[in-house]
Protein backbone atom coordinates (compact mmCIF):
# COMPACT_ATOMS: atom_id res chain seq x y z
CA UNK A 1 0.00 0.00 0.00
CA UNK A 2 1.36 3.35 -1.08
CA UNK A 3 1.98 5.37 2.34
CA UNK A 4 -0.05 8.21 0.82
CA UNK A 5 -2.86 9.31 -1.62
CA UNK A 6 -3.89 12.05 -3.38
CA UNK A 7 -7.49 13.70 -3.08
CA UNK A 8 -8.50 16.81 -4.86
CA UNK A 9 -10.48 19.39 -2.58
CA UNK A 10 -12.14 22.08 -4.60
CA UNK A 11 -9.77 21.71 -7.52
CA UNK A 12 -6.44 21.80 -5.04
CA UNK A 13 -3.92 18.37 -4.91
CA UNK A 14 -3.89 17.19 -1.24
CA UNK A 15 -1.51 14.48 -0.14
CA UNK A 16 -2.80 12.30 3.36
CA UNK A 17 -1.39 9.00 4.63
CA UNK A 18 -3.41 6.29 3.14
CA UNK A 19 -6.50 5.40 4.81
CA UNK A 20 -7.11 8.56 6.28
CA UNK A 21 -10.47 9.78 6.02
CA UNK A 22 -12.01 12.70 4.14
CA UNK A 23 -12.38 14.73 7.11
CA UNK A 24 -8.87 14.74 7.78
CA UNK A 25 -8.02 15.66 4.14
CA UNK A 26 -10.05 18.97 4.46
CA UNK A 27 -8.90 19.58 8.28
CA UNK A 28 -4.59 18.82 6.81
CA UNK A 29 -5.73 21.62 3.56
CA UNK A 30 -6.66 24.01 6.16
CA UNK A 31 -10.30 24.10 4.32
CA UNK A 32 -13.62 24.32 6.00
CA UNK A 33 -15.90 21.59 4.82
CA UNK A 34 -19.19 23.56 4.79
CA UNK A 35 -20.51 27.33 5.40
CA UNK A 36 -23.32 27.28 7.84
CA UNK A 37 -26.96 28.89 6.88
CA UNK A 38 -25.73 32.51 8.39
CA UNK A 39 -22.39 31.76 6.26
CA UNK A 40 -19.92 30.61 9.52
CA UNK A 41 -16.76 28.06 7.93
CA UNK A 42 -17.39 24.60 9.79
CA UNK A 43 -15.50 21.76 10.35
CA UNK A 44 -15.64 18.21 12.04
CA UNK A 45 -16.49 18.31 15.67
CA UNK A 46 -17.72 14.86 16.49
CA UNK A 47 -15.64 12.54 14.17
CA UNK A 48 -17.78 9.75 14.50
CA UNK A 49 -20.66 10.45 12.03
CA UNK A 50 -23.06 12.21 14.86
CA UNK A 51 -22.61 15.78 14.23
CA UNK A 52 -23.01 16.22 10.50
CA UNK A 53 -20.90 18.93 10.47
CA UNK A 54 -18.22 17.78 8.05
CA UNK A 55 -20.46 17.20 5.40
CA UNK A 56 -18.99 17.88 1.80
CA UNK A 57 -19.57 16.72 -1.74
CA UNK A 58 -17.65 13.90 -3.15
CA UNK A 59 -17.85 12.81 -6.59
CA UNK A 60 -20.42 15.13 -6.95
CA UNK A 61 -22.43 13.06 -4.18
CA UNK A 62 -24.00 16.04 -1.57
CA UNK A 63 -24.27 16.08 1.93
CA UNK A 64 -21.25 12.82 2.60
CA UNK A 65 -20.40 12.84 5.92
CA UNK A 66 -16.34 13.35 5.34
CA UNK A 67 -15.13 11.54 8.99
CA UNK A 68 -16.85 8.67 7.81
CA UNK A 69 -14.75 8.02 4.15
CA UNK A 70 -11.45 7.13 3.29
CA UNK A 71 -9.71 9.24 0.49
CA UNK A 72 -9.13 7.69 -2.33
CA UNK A 73 -6.95 8.77 -5.15
CA UNK A 74 -8.10 11.56 -7.77
CA UNK A 75 -11.72 11.61 -5.46
CA UNK A 76 -12.97 14.67 -6.20
CA UNK A 77 -14.06 16.73 -3.20
CA UNK A 78 -16.17 19.99 -3.05
CA UNK A 79 -17.45 21.81 0.06
CA UNK A 80 -21.17 23.07 -0.67
CA UNK A 81 -20.30 26.78 -0.63
CA UNK B 1 -32.76 3.82 -6.28
CA UNK B 2 -30.43 1.51 -3.75
CA UNK B 3 -30.85 -2.34 -4.30
CA UNK B 4 -32.44 -3.90 -1.37
CA UNK B 5 -31.53 -6.60 0.45
CA UNK B 6 -33.69 -8.67 2.89
CA UNK B 7 -32.00 -10.61 5.99
CA UNK B 8 -33.61 -12.48 8.68
CA UNK B 9 -31.71 -13.03 12.08
CA UNK B 10 -32.48 -14.48 15.33
CA UNK B 11 -31.01 -12.07 17.15
CA UNK B 12 -30.16 -8.80 15.67
CA UNK B 13 -27.91 -6.03 17.60
CA UNK B 14 -27.52 -2.48 16.68
CA UNK B 15 -24.00 -0.96 17.37
CA UNK B 16 -20.80 -3.48 17.27
CA UNK B 17 -18.55 -1.73 20.23
CA UNK B 18 -17.90 -3.67 22.99
CA UNK B 19 -21.25 -4.06 24.09
CA UNK B 20 -22.47 -5.59 20.76
CA UNK B 21 -19.91 -7.25 19.96
CA UNK B 22 -19.59 -9.10 23.40
CA UNK B 23 -23.26 -9.45 22.86
CA UNK B 24 -23.27 -11.25 19.78
CA UNK B 25 -20.39 -13.46 20.25
CA UNK B 26 -22.26 -14.86 23.57
CA UNK B 27 -25.20 -15.51 21.50
CA UNK B 28 -23.61 -16.80 18.38
CA UNK B 29 -22.29 -19.48 20.68
CA UNK B 30 -25.61 -20.89 20.55
CA UNK B 31 -25.47 -21.39 17.21
CA UNK B 32 -28.55 -18.79 16.50
CA UNK B 33 -28.37 -17.04 13.59
CA UNK B 34 -26.77 -13.72 14.29
CA UNK B 35 -26.19 -10.45 12.92
CA UNK B 36 -24.72 -6.78 13.99
CA UNK B 37 -25.08 -3.60 12.12
CA UNK B 38 -22.95 -0.79 12.75
CA UNK B 39 -22.87 2.78 11.36
CA UNK B 40 -19.09 2.76 11.60
CA UNK B 41 -16.33 1.43 9.00
CA UNK B 42 -15.28 -1.10 11.11
CA UNK B 43 -16.46 -3.10 14.63
CA UNK B 44 -15.30 -1.69 17.75
CA UNK B 45 -17.27 1.05 18.06
CA UNK B 46 -15.76 4.58 19.45
CA UNK B 47 -13.39 2.93 22.48
CA UNK B 48 -12.37 0.52 20.24
CA UNK B 49 -11.48 2.48 17.13
CA UNK B 50 -8.92 1.00 15.36
CA UNK B 51 -5.80 3.34 14.05
CA UNK B 52 -5.63 4.06 10.57
CA UNK B 53 -2.71 1.59 10.61
CA UNK B 54 -5.09 -1.04 11.71
CA UNK B 55 -3.30 -1.34 15.49
CA UNK B 56 -5.66 -1.72 18.77
CA UNK B 57 -5.21 -2.18 22.43
CA UNK B 58 -4.82 -6.25 23.56
CA UNK B 59 -8.34 -5.94 24.88
CA UNK B 60 -9.60 -4.69 21.61
CA UNK B 61 -7.78 -6.54 19.77
CA UNK B 62 -8.92 -9.82 21.45
CA UNK B 63 -12.80 -8.97 21.19
CA UNK B 64 -13.07 -7.38 17.76
CA UNK B 65 -10.92 -10.86 16.52
CA UNK B 66 -13.43 -12.52 18.23
CA UNK B 67 -15.92 -11.38 16.41
CA UNK B 68 -14.31 -11.51 13.03
CA UNK B 69 -13.93 -15.32 13.07
CA UNK B 70 -17.53 -15.95 14.42
CA UNK B 71 -20.24 -17.03 11.97
CA UNK B 72 -21.87 -13.46 12.70
CA UNK B 73 -23.23 -11.79 9.97
CA UNK B 74 -21.14 -7.95 9.69
CA UNK B 75 -23.10 -5.05 8.45
CA UNK B 76 -20.57 -2.01 8.93
CA UNK B 77 -20.91 1.32 7.28
CA UNK B 78 -24.90 1.06 7.50
CA UNK B 79 -27.47 2.97 10.08
CA UNK B 80 -30.84 2.19 11.58
CA UNK B 81 -32.80 4.87 10.03
CA UNK B 82 -36.50 3.34 10.76
CA UNK B 83 -38.72 0.30 12.31
CA UNK B 84 -41.84 -0.24 9.39
CA UNK B 85 -43.49 -2.88 11.87
CA UNK B 86 -42.08 -4.98 14.84
CA UNK B 87 -39.42 -7.22 14.38
CA UNK B 88 -38.13 -5.02 11.48
CA UNK B 89 -35.75 -2.54 10.78
CA UNK B 90 -34.57 -0.28 7.66
CA UNK B 91 -30.59 0.26 7.57
CA UNK B 92 -28.98 2.49 4.45
CA UNK B 93 -25.18 1.09 3.43
CA UNK B 94 -23.57 2.83 0.86
CA UNK B 95 -25.60 1.84 -2.22
CA UNK B 96 -27.71 -0.56 -0.50
CA UNK B 97 -31.41 -0.78 1.58
CA UNK B 98 -31.52 -3.38 3.82
CA UNK B 99 -34.62 -4.63 5.65
CA UNK B 100 -33.46 -6.64 8.55
CA UNK B 101 -35.89 -9.08 10.06
CA UNK B 102 -35.38 -10.08 14.01
CA UNK B 103 -36.72 -12.29 16.98
CA UNK B 104 -34.57 -10.18 19.53
CA UNK B 105 -33.32 -7.29 19.10
CA UNK B 106 -30.22 -5.60 21.04
CA UNK B 107 -29.26 -1.92 20.87
CA UNK B 108 -26.04 -1.26 21.83
CA UNK B 109 -25.71 2.34 20.06
CA UNK B 110 -23.06 3.20 22.47
CA UNK B 111 -22.99 7.21 23.51
CA UNK B 112 -21.59 10.31 22.12
CA UNK B 113 -19.51 13.24 23.74
CA UNK B 114 -21.90 16.01 25.33
CA UNK B 115 -21.28 19.19 23.36
CA UNK B 116 -21.56 22.84 25.51
CA UNK B 117 -21.73 26.05 23.82
CA UNK B 118 -19.57 28.78 24.62
CA UNK B 119 -18.41 31.68 22.53
CA UNK B 120 -16.65 30.51 19.40
CA UNK B 121 -16.95 27.09 19.60
CA UNK B 122 -18.46 26.57 16.26
CA UNK B 123 -14.98 27.81 14.90
CA UNK B 124 -13.19 25.33 12.91
CA UNK B 125 -10.50 23.07 14.81
CA UNK B 126 -12.71 23.37 17.73
CA UNK B 127 -13.62 19.21 17.90
CA UNK B 128 -14.68 16.84 20.25
CA UNK B 129 -12.40 15.89 23.03
CA UNK B 130 -13.19 11.88 21.46
CA UNK B 131 -13.54 14.26 18.35
CA UNK B 132 -10.25 15.21 17.95
CA UNK B 133 -9.08 11.60 19.09
CA UNK B 134 -10.71 9.51 16.52
CA UNK B 135 -9.64 12.58 13.62
CA UNK B 136 -6.21 11.41 14.60
CA UNK B 137 -6.98 7.56 14.78
CA UNK B 138 -7.93 8.25 11.28
CA UNK B 139 -5.30 9.83 9.97
CA UNK B 140 -4.95 13.28 11.27
CA UNK B 141 -1.09 14.48 12.21
CA UNK B 142 -0.99 15.82 15.39
CA UNK B 143 2.87 16.32 15.54
CA UNK B 144 4.14 19.79 16.96
CA UNK B 145 0.76 20.78 17.14
CA UNK B 146 -0.86 22.53 20.21
CA UNK B 147 -3.85 21.27 21.72
CA UNK B 148 -5.86 22.65 24.52
CA UNK B 149 -7.49 19.76 26.21
CA UNK B 150 -10.80 20.90 27.91
CA UNK B 151 -14.10 20.12 29.56
CA UNK B 152 -15.22 17.01 31.88
CA UNK B 153 -15.00 13.23 32.57
CA UNK B 154 -12.06 10.41 32.35
CA UNK B 155 -11.66 10.87 28.56
CA UNK B 156 -9.58 13.97 28.79
CA UNK B 157 -6.66 12.65 30.30
CA UNK B 158 -6.96 9.27 27.87
CA UNK B 159 -7.19 11.81 24.65
CA UNK B 160 -4.14 14.09 26.26
CA UNK B 161 -1.98 11.27 26.76
CA UNK B 162 -3.14 9.57 23.11
CA UNK B 163 -2.17 13.08 21.57
CA UNK B 164 1.13 13.36 23.16
CA UNK B 165 2.16 10.06 21.97
CA UNK B 166 1.25 11.09 18.73
CA UNK B 167 3.61 13.95 19.26
CA UNK B 168 1.18 16.87 20.16
CA UNK B 169 2.15 19.77 22.87
CA UNK B 170 -0.71 20.16 25.68
CA UNK B 171 -0.36 22.83 27.37
CA UNK B 172 -3.05 22.47 29.56
CA UNK B 173 -6.00 20.10 30.43
CA UNK B 174 -9.19 21.69 31.96
CA UNK B 175 -11.93 19.69 33.96
CA UNK B 176 -15.20 21.54 34.67
CA UNK B 177 -15.16 19.51 37.88
CA UNK B 178 -13.84 20.84 41.42
CA UNK B 179 -11.07 19.11 42.98
CA UNK B 180 -13.26 17.97 46.03
CA UNK B 181 -15.05 15.57 43.63
CA UNK B 182 -11.96 14.80 41.42
CA UNK B 183 -10.77 13.96 45.14
CA UNK B 184 -13.43 11.67 45.83
CA UNK B 185 -13.63 10.06 42.18
CA UNK B 186 -9.99 9.12 43.29
CA UNK B 187 -11.25 7.70 46.54
CA UNK B 188 -13.44 5.62 45.58
CA UNK B 189 -11.04 4.09 42.46
CA UNK B 190 -8.97 2.74 45.79
CA UNK B 191 -11.27 0.07 45.91
CA UNK B 192 -10.80 -1.25 42.11
CA UNK B 193 -7.23 -2.73 41.64
CA UNK B 194 -7.53 -2.82 37.80
CA UNK B 195 -8.85 0.76 37.91
CA UNK B 196 -5.82 2.22 40.00
CA UNK B 197 -3.38 0.02 37.41
CA UNK B 198 -5.06 1.96 34.50
CA UNK B 199 -4.81 5.09 36.36
CA UNK B 200 -1.00 5.01 37.35
CA UNK B 201 -0.39 4.17 33.88
CA UNK B 202 -2.14 7.34 32.50
CA UNK B 203 -0.52 9.19 35.34
CA UNK B 204 3.02 8.20 33.80
CA UNK B 205 1.99 9.54 30.31
CA UNK B 206 0.42 12.38 31.32
CA UNK B 207 3.57 13.79 33.36
CA UNK B 208 4.56 17.66 33.06
CA UNK B 209 0.92 18.02 31.41
CA UNK B 210 -0.41 21.00 33.38
CA UNK B 211 -3.82 19.71 35.10
CA UNK B 212 -6.45 22.07 36.31
CA UNK B 213 -9.54 21.64 37.76
CA UNK B 214 -12.47 24.34 38.55
CA UNK B 215 -11.39 25.35 34.93
CA UNK B 216 -13.15 25.58 31.88
CA UNK B 217 -13.14 27.29 28.04
CA UNK B 218 -15.11 30.44 28.25
CA UNK B 219 -14.28 31.65 24.56
CA UNK B 220 -12.34 30.58 21.09
CA UNK B 221 -10.88 33.25 19.10
CA UNK B 222 -10.01 33.01 15.71
CA UNK B 223 -11.07 34.46 12.03
CA UNK B 224 -12.14 31.62 9.61
CA UNK B 225 -10.31 28.96 12.33
CA UNK B 226 -9.38 28.23 16.18
CA UNK B 227 -6.27 30.84 16.78
CA UNK B 228 -6.72 30.58 20.48
CA UNK B 229 -9.04 29.86 23.76
CA UNK B 230 -9.36 31.40 27.14
CA UNK B 231 -10.00 29.32 29.99
CA UNK B 232 -10.85 30.16 33.65
CA UNK B 233 -9.16 28.72 35.59
CA UNK B 234 -9.36 29.16 39.73
CA UNK B 235 -11.06 32.40 38.98
CA UNK B 236 -9.32 33.70 36.27
CA UNK B 237 -9.16 34.22 32.69
CA UNK B 238 -5.93 33.44 30.86
CA UNK B 239 -5.77 32.80 26.83
CA UNK B 240 -3.83 30.45 25.24
CA UNK B 241 -2.92 30.14 21.38
CA UNK B 242 -3.11 26.76 20.18
CA UNK B 243 -4.30 24.69 16.99
CA UNK B 244 -6.78 22.59 18.17
CA UNK B 245 -9.06 22.88 21.36
CA UNK B 246 -10.12 19.06 22.00
CA UNK B 247 -13.60 19.49 24.16
CA UNK B 248 -16.17 17.11 25.48
CA UNK B 249 -18.03 17.42 28.97
CA UNK B 250 -18.44 13.84 29.40
CA UNK B 251 -21.05 11.75 27.12
CA UNK B 252 -24.45 11.17 26.56
CA UNK B 253 -26.19 7.65 26.03
CA UNK B 254 -27.47 7.08 22.17
CA UNK B 255 -30.89 6.45 23.19
CA UNK B 256 -32.38 7.60 20.12
CA UNK B 257 -33.19 3.93 18.24
CA UNK B 258 -34.11 2.34 22.09
CA UNK B 259 -37.01 5.32 21.89
CA UNK B 260 -38.37 4.88 18.21
CA UNK B 261 -39.16 1.37 19.12
CA UNK B 262 -40.75 2.62 22.56
CA UNK B 263 -38.52 1.52 25.36
CA UNK B 264 -38.92 3.38 28.17
CA UNK B 265 -36.10 5.80 29.12
CA UNK B 266 -35.99 7.45 32.56
CA UNK B 267 -33.34 10.55 32.98
CA UNK B 268 -32.08 10.11 29.57
CA UNK B 269 -31.04 6.22 30.13
CA UNK B 270 -32.96 3.00 28.93
CA UNK B 271 -34.74 1.28 31.44
CA UNK B 272 -33.41 -2.31 31.60
CA UNK B 273 -34.13 -5.55 33.67
CA UNK B 274 -31.50 -7.65 35.39
CA UNK B 275 -31.38 -9.61 32.15
CA UNK B 276 -30.92 -6.07 30.21
CA UNK B 277 -34.63 -6.60 29.08
CA UNK B 278 -36.29 -3.38 28.03
CA UNK B 279 -39.69 -2.50 28.65
CA UNK B 280 -40.62 -3.16 24.65
CA UNK B 281 -40.86 -6.89 23.67
CA UNK B 282 -38.06 -8.99 22.59
CA UNK B 283 -35.94 -5.88 22.66
CA UNK B 284 -32.20 -5.83 25.17
CA UNK B 285 -30.17 -2.93 25.45
CA UNK B 286 -26.60 -2.90 26.87
CA UNK B 287 -23.93 -0.52 27.02
CA UNK B 288 -23.40 3.32 27.89
CA UNK B 289 -27.15 3.57 26.72
CA UNK B 290 -28.16 2.41 30.10
CA UNK B 291 -25.89 4.09 31.30
CA UNK B 292 -22.24 5.67 31.35
CA UNK B 293 -20.18 2.97 32.63
CA UNK B 294 -17.09 2.54 30.14
CA UNK B 295 -15.77 -0.69 28.58
CA UNK B 296 -15.88 -2.60 31.62
CA UNK B 297 -19.67 -2.52 32.04
CA UNK B 298 -20.46 -2.44 28.54
CA UNK B 299 -18.76 -5.93 27.99
CA UNK B 300 -20.31 -7.58 30.80
CA UNK B 301 -23.92 -6.13 30.25
CA UNK B 302 -23.84 -7.03 26.39
CA UNK B 303 -23.13 -10.46 27.39
CA UNK B 304 -25.82 -10.91 29.78
CA UNK B 305 -28.10 -9.65 26.60
CA UNK B 306 -26.53 -11.94 24.54
CA UNK B 307 -26.79 -14.87 26.88
CA UNK B 308 -30.43 -13.86 27.60
CA UNK B 309 -31.76 -13.22 24.47
CA UNK B 310 -30.75 -17.06 23.57
CA UNK B 311 -32.02 -19.12 26.92
CA UNK B 312 -28.66 -19.30 28.54
CA UNK B 313 -29.96 -17.71 32.17
CA UNK B 314 -27.79 -19.75 34.57
CA UNK B 315 -24.86 -18.13 32.49
CA UNK B 316 -26.58 -14.65 32.43
CA UNK B 317 -27.34 -14.81 36.19
CA UNK B 318 -23.51 -15.98 36.46
CA UNK B 319 -22.44 -12.15 35.36
CA UNK B 320 -24.72 -10.71 37.71
CA UNK B 321 -22.24 -9.78 40.59
CA UNK B 322 -19.12 -8.54 38.43
CA UNK B 323 -22.61 -6.01 36.63
CA UNK B 324 -23.34 -4.94 40.27
CA UNK B 325 -19.23 -4.08 40.90
CA UNK B 326 -18.75 -2.27 37.54
CA UNK B 327 -22.31 -0.35 38.08
CA UNK B 328 -20.72 1.12 41.35
CA UNK B 329 -18.09 2.09 39.15
CA UNK B 330 -20.66 3.97 36.89
CA UNK B 331 -22.39 5.95 39.51
CA UNK B 332 -19.35 7.34 40.82
CA UNK B 333 -18.36 8.72 37.03
CA UNK B 334 -21.92 10.26 36.95
CA UNK B 335 -21.55 12.07 40.02
CA UNK B 336 -18.17 13.34 39.82
CA UNK B 337 -18.52 14.25 36.37
CA UNK B 338 -21.90 16.29 36.37
CA UNK B 339 -21.69 19.87 34.90
CA UNK B 340 -21.50 22.70 37.42
CA UNK B 341 -24.67 25.03 36.79
CA UNK B 342 -22.77 28.48 36.31
CA UNK B 343 -21.56 26.60 32.99
CA UNK B 344 -25.24 27.31 31.55
CA UNK B 345 -24.65 31.09 31.93
CA UNK B 346 -21.10 29.98 29.24
CA UNK B 347 -23.18 31.14 26.08
CA UNK B 348 -23.44 34.77 25.10
CA UNK B 349 -26.80 35.90 23.75
CA UNK B 350 -25.10 35.41 20.10
CA UNK B 351 -23.85 31.83 20.42
CA UNK B 352 -25.26 29.56 18.33
CA UNK B 353 -26.81 26.61 20.38
CA UNK B 354 -28.13 24.40 17.32
CA UNK B 355 -25.36 24.24 14.78
CA UNK B 356 -26.95 22.78 11.78
CA UNK B 357 -29.92 25.80 11.89
CA UNK B 358 -27.87 28.45 13.64
CA UNK B 359 -29.90 29.29 16.40
CA UNK B 360 -28.63 31.47 18.72
CA UNK B 361 -28.98 31.01 22.66
CA UNK B 362 -31.12 34.23 22.90
CA UNK B 363 -33.59 32.90 20.51
CA UNK B 364 -34.03 29.89 22.10
CA UNK B 365 -34.23 32.17 25.76
CA UNK B 366 -37.54 33.44 23.98
CA UNK B 367 -39.89 29.98 24.52
CA UNK B 368 -40.29 27.68 27.61
CA UNK B 369 -39.88 24.45 25.81
CA UNK B 370 -38.12 22.21 23.85
CA UNK B 371 -41.04 21.61 21.40
CA UNK B 372 -42.04 25.31 21.39
CA UNK B 373 -38.32 26.40 20.67
CA UNK B 374 -38.07 23.65 17.80
CA UNK B 375 -41.47 25.08 15.87
CA UNK B 376 -40.41 28.16 16.03
CA UNK B 377 -37.19 28.36 15.60
CA UNK B 378 -36.05 24.77 14.04
CA UNK B 379 -33.51 23.93 16.75
CA UNK B 380 -32.85 20.56 17.04
CA UNK B 381 -34.50 19.86 13.66
CA UNK B 382 -31.26 19.93 10.99
CA UNK B 383 -29.55 16.69 9.88
CA UNK B 384 -28.15 15.73 13.63
CA UNK B 385 -31.55 16.12 15.04
CA UNK B 386 -30.77 17.45 17.83
CA UNK B 387 -28.15 15.01 18.67
CA UNK B 388 -25.60 17.93 19.86
CA UNK B 389 -27.95 20.74 20.43
CA UNK B 390 -30.56 18.64 22.62
CA UNK B 391 -28.59 17.60 25.58
CA UNK B 392 -26.84 21.00 25.43
CA UNK B 393 -30.57 22.58 25.53
CA UNK B 394 -31.89 20.31 28.20
CA UNK B 395 -28.77 21.37 30.56
CA UNK B 396 -29.12 25.42 29.76
CA UNK B 397 -33.29 25.45 30.15
CA UNK B 398 -33.83 22.60 31.86
CA UNK B 399 -36.01 21.41 28.93
CA UNK B 400 -37.14 17.90 28.37
CA UNK B 401 -36.67 15.90 25.20
CA UNK B 402 -39.42 15.52 22.71
CA UNK B 403 -40.38 11.51 21.15
CA UNK B 404 -38.65 10.36 18.32
CA UNK B 405 -39.96 10.02 15.18
CA UNK B 406 -38.61 7.98 12.01
CA UNK B 407 -36.20 8.41 10.51
CA UNK B 408 -33.98 8.18 13.56
CA UNK B 409 -30.83 9.60 11.08
CA UNK B 410 -31.39 11.07 7.72
CA UNK B 411 -31.78 8.74 5.37
CA UNK B 412 -31.70 8.89 1.03
CA UNK B 413 -35.41 9.91 0.41
CA UNK B 414 -34.91 7.06 -2.60
CA UNK B 415 -34.88 4.82 0.46
CA UNK B 416 -38.12 6.22 2.07
CA UNK B 417 -39.45 6.02 -1.31
CA UNK B 418 -38.49 2.70 -1.99
CA UNK B 419 -39.60 1.91 1.48
CA UNK B 420 -42.97 2.72 -0.02
CA UNK B 421 -43.41 1.53 -2.70
CA UNK B 422 -41.41 -2.06 -0.91
CA UNK B 423 -44.35 -2.08 0.98
CA UNK B 424 -47.00 -1.10 -1.32
CA UNK B 425 -45.78 -4.27 -3.44
CA UNK B 426 -45.70 -6.19 -0.60
CA UNK B 427 -49.48 -4.86 1.17
CA UNK B 428 -50.49 -6.40 -2.74
CA UNK B 429 -48.88 -9.25 -2.59
CA UNK B 430 -50.82 -10.18 0.65
CA UNK B 431 -54.05 -8.65 -0.27
CA UNK B 432 -53.49 -10.94 -3.40
CA UNK B 433 -52.76 -14.27 -1.50
CA UNK B 434 -55.56 -13.59 0.33
CA UNK B 435 -58.14 -13.32 -2.32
Amino acid sequence: MPSHVTVMVNGLAVSVPSGATVAVAMVMAGQACRTSVTGEPRGPLCGMGVCFECRVAINGVPHCRSCQIVCETGMDVRTDG
Amino acid sequence: MDKISSQRFEILIVGAGPAGISAAIRAAEGGARVGTVDDNRAPGGQIWRADYGGTRAPDAARWTNLLETAPITKLCGTRVFHQPEPGVLLAEGSDILYELHYRALVIATGARERFHPFPGWTLPNVMGAGGLQAMVKSGLPVRGKRVVVAGSGPLLLAVAAYLRQHGAEIPIICEQASWRSMAKFGVALLSDPGKIAQGLKLKRELIGIPFAANSWPVAAHGRQALESVTISRAGKSTTIPCDYLACGFHLVPNAELAMLLGCEVNGGYVKVDEFQRTSAESIFCAGEPTGIGGVELSLIEGQIAGLAATGRIAEAKALFGKRRRARRFAEILDRTFRLRPQLARLPSAETVVCRCEDVTYSRLQAHASWRGAKLHTRCGMGPCQGRVCGPAAEFLFNWKPDSVRPPVFPARVENLAALYTHQETERNAVSRGKQ
